[in-house]
Order: structure tokens, then sequence, then C-alpha cells
């Protein structure tokens, strides 16, 4: 099961709001992604807690519809 | 506290440098694991990997226990450090070297 990117843009910015979202679909295939998230809410947080927040926004979503997401995250320069 | 807990804890307890991974280090079954065993094999520290492919329980358990929804996860010293994306920024920012130093993980 794939998603579309979106898809994946719109959950990203519902669950962190002044999320900056950059998808790339890496293999064309709608199913191996990166995202680049970049948040000032993230300013802080160890890189582990900014991903789980990623993750969370995805509700479940990754490692199950969502296979492959290549994510980086940053805080505004 | 579950037994897929108790053994998840006795593993990243008892090694300095662990990797929960799809595959073994020689033979990587998913690009994410491979690129966080090159890693690991190019700072030549020592470390242990555990296939969860071969054990789902494991798989399953490592998810809730991390509080992380992917393979590969690596802990160093019993702290949960990330997954290979994680990994991979840490590494070019020189952050990962440094961590390891600063933990004293032995040299392979």
């Amino acid at each position: 099961m794939a998603m579309e990117s979106d898809e994946i843009e719109r959950l990203i910015r519902e669950g962190i709001p002044d999320a900056r979202v950059e998808i790339t679909d890496l293999a064309g295939d709608g199913d191996h992604y990166s995202a680049r998230v970049v948040s000032e809410s993230f300013r802080g947080q160890p890189r582990v807690k900014q991903h789980q927040r990623v993750y969370e926004a995805l509700g479940g979503r990754m490692g199950g519809a969502l296979h492959a997401l290549q994510l980086t995250t940053a805080t505004p320069d | 506290m579950t037994d897929t807990t108790t053994r998840i804890g006795e593993i990243v307890n008892s090694n300095d440098v662990v990797l929960f991974m799809k595959g073994t280090a020689l033979f990587p079954q998913c690009g994410f694991s491979s690129r966080a065993v090159a890693i690991l094999d190019h700072l030549g520290v020592q470390f242990e990997t555990v296939d969860v492919l071969q054990d789902p329980e494991i798989r399953q358990g490592i998810k809730a226990y991390s509080d992380w929804p992917t393979v590969p996860q690596l802990y160093v010293k019993g702290e949960f450090l990330g997954g290979s994306d994680i990994m991979a920024e840490m590494f070019e920012a020189g952050e990962l070297q440094q961590l390891l130093e600063e933990k004293q993980v032995a040299k392979a």
C-alpha cells in the first residue's frame, strides 16, 4: 500500500502546524519518500524527539502504509 | 513488564553498541539497515546486531520499547540514539564519532 506525497505533507502540517515540509518521491513509486521538516517548535528538542513528533503526526502509518520515509528535521535558520 | 521488554532491556544493557536491524551485518535485508551498518563499520567500533526478521517478538517489541516505528534502531550504552536517518545526520555532523568517544566505546 502506498501513500500520496500530498497526504504525507497534510498529515505532518496537521500535527506540526508551523512546519515547512518538503517531500521527495525518491523512487517514483509512491512508496519511498524523503521528507525534510523544518519547524521552530523543534528548537531545543533532541533529534529523536523531533523525529518522534513527525512520526506521531503520521499517526502510526510509518512502517505500515508508509514503508520508507527518509526523514530530516531542522529548525529555521 | 513483559518478557519481550525484559529481553530487550537485557540486550541494550549488556552491549555497548547494539543495532536492531533487518538481516545481519554481512547480509542486511533492507537499505536503511545497510546504511546503518555502513556507518558503524566506517567508524570502526565494535557492535552487536539483532536481526529482527529472526525474532517476531523483538521486531514488534522494539517499536514500543523505543517509541520508534521503524528498524534499524541504534542503542549506545543503553541509550536510544535513533534510526538510520539520525545516524547519518549525526555522522555527517561529526557528532556520532564524538559521542562514541565520549562514551568510550571499544574500537573494532
